[in-house]
C-alpha cells in the first residue's frame, strides 16, 4: 500500500499527480499532513506543493478535457467529501492515460461517481442562490448567512455580482466561518476574529437593522402565507422543495 | 412604506394567487454594470409556498376592483370582499426592496379592470416603465395584457416586460360565454395577436438594426381552468397544440378549478380541485413540447380524456405495443423518448453512454435510468426479458397500477389479539 501525504489543497493534489508520475508510484491512500498513518503500509511519500508542477499538470489536463469537465474537477473539490481527493486523483490519472477524453464515459465508475458529486455540489450552489435572504443593516450593507453542506460560497459570487451590483453585501458561511464582502467595486474574502451576534446566529440584531427592515420582513412573511392556496395544501411537496435544513435561515419560515 | 401597505399586500396577493404562471426564464435581459437585477439564464425559485408551488415572482395585482363579473373569478364584481389598490410608487418600491433581499426574481403584474381596459393597462405600463427607467431594474417582469386594451399600449408594455400573457381560462367559446357573458374568444385572441405582431416586428427590426429594442423576449403564455366546464381533455389539448404552433406562445398553464364562488350554480361543486387531471394535462403538454408527440396520438375521439391512473406516454405505449420493444443500443433518440419512464435526460445519457460500450440493465441502472416502467418496453444486449408483447398490455397496466401494500416489518413481534376475545 502506497501512501501520499500532502497539504490538502487542490494545488497539492495536482503536485501529487506530478510526483506520482515521476516516481512511477501511485497512491492507494491520500492523507493530509498530521493525519494518523494506518497500522502498516509499504511506502509513504510526502508531497511538497509546488505551483510550477501543479500548473504543468493543469496544462496537461487542459489539453485533454473540455472546459466544463475542468470546472467539474474544481467544483467537486469544493464538496470537501472525505474521499474526494482520491477520486479526483483516479479521474485525473485515467484522463492522462486515456488516448481521448473520458469525461462522457459514464460506464466508468469513477467518471460516474464524480458526475454524481458534481451534481450534488451544483445543487447545493443552487439552493444557496435560492434560499439566501439578505437583511439590510443600518449602514446599508445587506447581510446573509447560512450553513451550506458543501463549500459553495465562491460559486455563488458571480450570481450576486450580477444582480446586486449597486448594493453592499456580505455573504457569510456560518459553518466554515468566512464570507465574501462586496463594497460596490470588488468582492473580497473576509474572516472575522471577533464574532458578533449576527455572525453566530445569522440574524441581525434589531439595534443594527435598517429602520424599514422589520417591515419588509413582515411584508414578505405575510405574502408567503397569503400566496398559498388553502385547498391545495401539500406539506410533503413543500418539504421536498424547501428542505427543512434551510428553514432556520429563511425569513418567511420564521414568521 | 408603512403598515397600510401590509394590508394591501395581503388583499392583493390573495386575489392574485390563482394565476399559475411562475416561470422566470427564457429572456435575454442580462445584468448591466452598476444596476440592479438580471434575468439571464434559467429562472430561480426563491421559495415554495405551503401548497408546494414555487414563488419566483412577486405575484400581485395592482387592484382587485373589477368591472367584469366572470363566474370563475374570485375578484368578480358581485363578490363581497375587501378591495384595495396599490399606488404605482408603492408597488415599485415593494418590488425593488423584495428583490434586493433576494426574495424574488421579479414581478408578475396583473390587475382587475377598472373604468376601462385602456385606463387599467396604462397604469400597469406605468409600473413597469418606472421599474425599468427610473430604478434601472433588470429583473424579470411578467405582465398581463388587459383584454380590450389598445395596440399602442401593448406595444409600449412589450418594450419593458419580459413576458406578457392573456388568459384563455375556458377552452371552449360556448362555455366561456356562459360563465363570462361579457367576454368572448375575440377579446382574448386580439391581445394575443397584438403581442405576437409586436414580437415578429421586433425580430424583423433586429435583423436590420442590431440595437433595435427587443419586444417581450420571453414570449407569451396563457392559462386554462380545468374542471370548471364539461370540456374534455381533447378540447383542451387541441387548443394547446394549436397555440404552440404560434411562434410566440411559450407556455400554456393549466389550473385545477378551485371553487372560489361556491354559490354560483353555473359551476360544478367540487370537493377538491382536480389535481390529478391537472397533472396529466401537464404531462401531455410536455409530450407535445419536448417529446415530439402529436396531439392526436395523446387524445382522440375514442380516448377523449386522459387516463387518470397512468401517465399519457404509458397510455400511448400500451395502445401501441407494436412499436415495442426498443433496443436501447440501437434505437434513435426520438424512439427512446417514446419509451415510458425514459425522459429527455435519460435518453440523452443513453445516447452518450452507448458510444463507449454496449449497455445492459446494470449500466442503465448505473447511469440513473429508472427501469420500473421502461423494463417492459426495451431490450438491451442481455437475454430477452418479458416485454409488453409477451405480457400483453392489460397485464403491464395491472402490474404498474397495483398499489404496493405497506411492507410488513418481519422483525416486529406480532401478538395475535384474537385469543383475548
Amino acid at each position: 500500500m502506497v501512501i501520499f501525504i500532502y497539504d490538502k489543497t487542490f494545488d497539492g493534489l495536482l503536485t501529487a499527480v506530478f510526483d506520482a508520475y515521476s516516481y512511477k508510484k501511485f497512491p492507494d491512500i491520500l492523507l493530509g499532513e498530521g493525519e494518523t498513518l494506518p497500522l502498516f503500509y509499504d511506502e509513504s511519500f510526502t508531497v511538497t506543493t509546488d505551483s510550477e508542477r501543479s500548473e504543468r499538470v493543469w496544462k496537461g489536463l487542459q489539453k485533454k478535457l473540455s472546459v466544463p469537465a475542468l470546472s467539474q474537477l474544481t467544483t467537486c473539490w469544493l464538496s470537501e467529501l472525505p474521499e474526494i481527493d482520491l477520486l479526483l486523483f483516479r479521474y485525473i490519472r485515467k484522463t492522462i492515460d486515456a488516448p481521448r477524453s473520458i469525461e462522457l464515459n459514464f460506464g466508468d465508475p469513477d467518471v460516474l461517481e464524480l458526475s454524481k458529486v458534481f451534481k450534488q455540489v451544483k445543487n447545493e450552489r443552487l439552493r444557496v442562490i435560492q434560499f439566501l435572504r439578505f437583511q439590510k443593516a443600518a449602514d446599508g450593507t445587506y447581510f446573509a448567512a447560512l450553513k451550506p453542506l458543501y463549500n459553495v460560497l465562491s460559486l455563488v459570487i458571480p450570481y450576486l455580482q450580477d444582480r446586486f451590483a449597486d448594493q453592499k453585501w456580505l455573504l457569510y458561511d456560518l459553518k466554515r466561518e468566512y464570507g465574501y464582502y462586496y463594497d460596490l467595486t470588488t468582492v473580497t474574502e473576509v474572516h472575522f476574529e471577533q464574532k458578533e451576534g449576527h455572525l453566530l446566529t445569522g440574524f441581525l440584531d434589531e439595534s443594527i437593522m435598517d429602520q424599514d427592515e422589520k417591515l419588509f420582513q413582515q411584508l414578505w412573511q405575510t405574502y408567503f402565507k397569503t400566496i398559498a392556496i388553502k385547498e391545495r395544501l401539500n406539506p410533503k411537496l413543500h418539504r421536498q422543495n424547501l428542505p427543512a435544513r434551510f428553514w432556520k435561515y429563511l425569513t418567511e419560515k420564521r414568521g | 412604506m408603512d403598515e397600510s401597505v401590509l394590508n394591501k399586500l395581503k388583499i392583493l396577493a390573495e386575489s392574485a394567487k390563482y394565476d399559475v404562471s411562475c416561470a422566470s426564464s427564457g429572456t435575454s435581459r442580462s445584468h448591466k454594470k452598476g444596476q440592479i437585477g438580471s434575468a439571464e439564464g434559467w429562472g430561480i425559485c426563491h421559495s415554495f409556498a405551503e401548497d408546494g408551488r414555487c414563488i419566483s415572482l412577486l405575484k400581485i395585482m395592482l387592484t382587485n376592483n373589477c368591472i367584469y363579473d366572470c363566474a370563475y373569478c374570485i375578484n368578480r364584481r358581485s363578490n363581497d370582499l375587501p378591495r384595495a389598490t396599490f399606488s404605482v410608487t408603492e408597488l415599485v418600491n415593494l418590488t425593488i426592496e423584495f428583490y434586493r433581499r433576494n426574495y424574488i426574481e421579479g414581478l408578475f403584474l396583473s390587475s382587475g379592470v377598472v373604468r376601462n381596459p385602456d385606463y387599467t393597462m396604462e397604469r400597469l405600463v406605468r409600473v413597469v416603465k418606472d421599474l425599468r427607467q427610473v430604478y434601472k431594474f433588470n429583473g424579470y417582469i411578467h405582465m398581463k395584457s388587459i383584454p380590450g386594451a389598445s395596440q399602442e399600449l401593448v406595444n409600449e408594455a412589450g418594450l419593458y416586460a419580459d413576458r406578457m400573457s392573456v388568459n384563455i381560462e375556458i377552452p371552449n367559446e360556448q362555455s366561456l360565454q356562459l360563465l363570462a357573458p361579457e367576454k368572448d374568444f375575440q377579446s382574448v385572441f386580439t391581445p394575443m395577436r397584438f403581442i405576437q405582431q409586436g414580437m415578429l416586428q421586433s425580430a424583423e427590426d433586429r435583423k436590420k438594426y442590431r440595437h433595435a429594442p427587443r419586444f417581450v423576449p420571453a414570449g407569451q403564455s396563457t392559462q386554462m381552468i380545468v374542471g370548471a366546464t364539461p370540456d374534455k381533455d381533447k378540447d383542451i389539448l387541441h387548443l394547446t397544440s394549436a397555440l404552440y404552433k404560434r411562434p410566440s406562445m411559450k407556455r400554456v398553464y393549466y389550473s385545477g378549478f378551485v371553487p372560489v364562488n361556491a354559490y354560483d350554480h353555473r359551476l360544478p361543486a367540487l370537493k377538491q380541485p382536480p389535481l390529478i387531471r391537472e397533472n396529466r394535462l401537464y404531462q401531455a403538454d410536455w409530450l407535445l413540447r419536448f417529446y415530439n408527440f402529436k396531439v392526436d396520438e395523446i387524445v382522440d375521439d375514442s380516448y377523449p380524456d386522459l387516463d387518470l391512473e397512468i401517465d399519457p406516454k404509458l397510455a400511448w405505449a400500451l395502445r401501441h405495443p407494436e412499436a415495442f420493444p426498443i433496443d436501447v443500443n440501437r434505437a434513435d433518440y426520438e424512439m427512446l423518448l417514446r419509451v415510458p419512464g425514459l425522459g429527455v435526460k435519460s435518453a440523452k445519457m443513453i445516447v452518450t453512454a452507448r458510444r463507449y460500450s454496449r449497455l445492459g440493465t446494470a449500466q442503465l441502472k448505473q447511469i440513473g435510468v429508472v427501469l420500473k416502467k421502461a423494463q417492459y418496453f426495451i431490450t438491451c444486449h442481455e437475454l430477452p426479458t418479458k416485454t409488453v408483447n409477451e405480457l400483453k398490455p392489460e397485464n403491464v397496466r395491472r402490474i404498474l397500477t397495483q398499489r404496493t401494500n405497506r411492507k410488513i416489518d418481519d422483525g416486529q413481534l406480532i401478538i395475535p389479539f384474537d385469543f383475548i376475545n
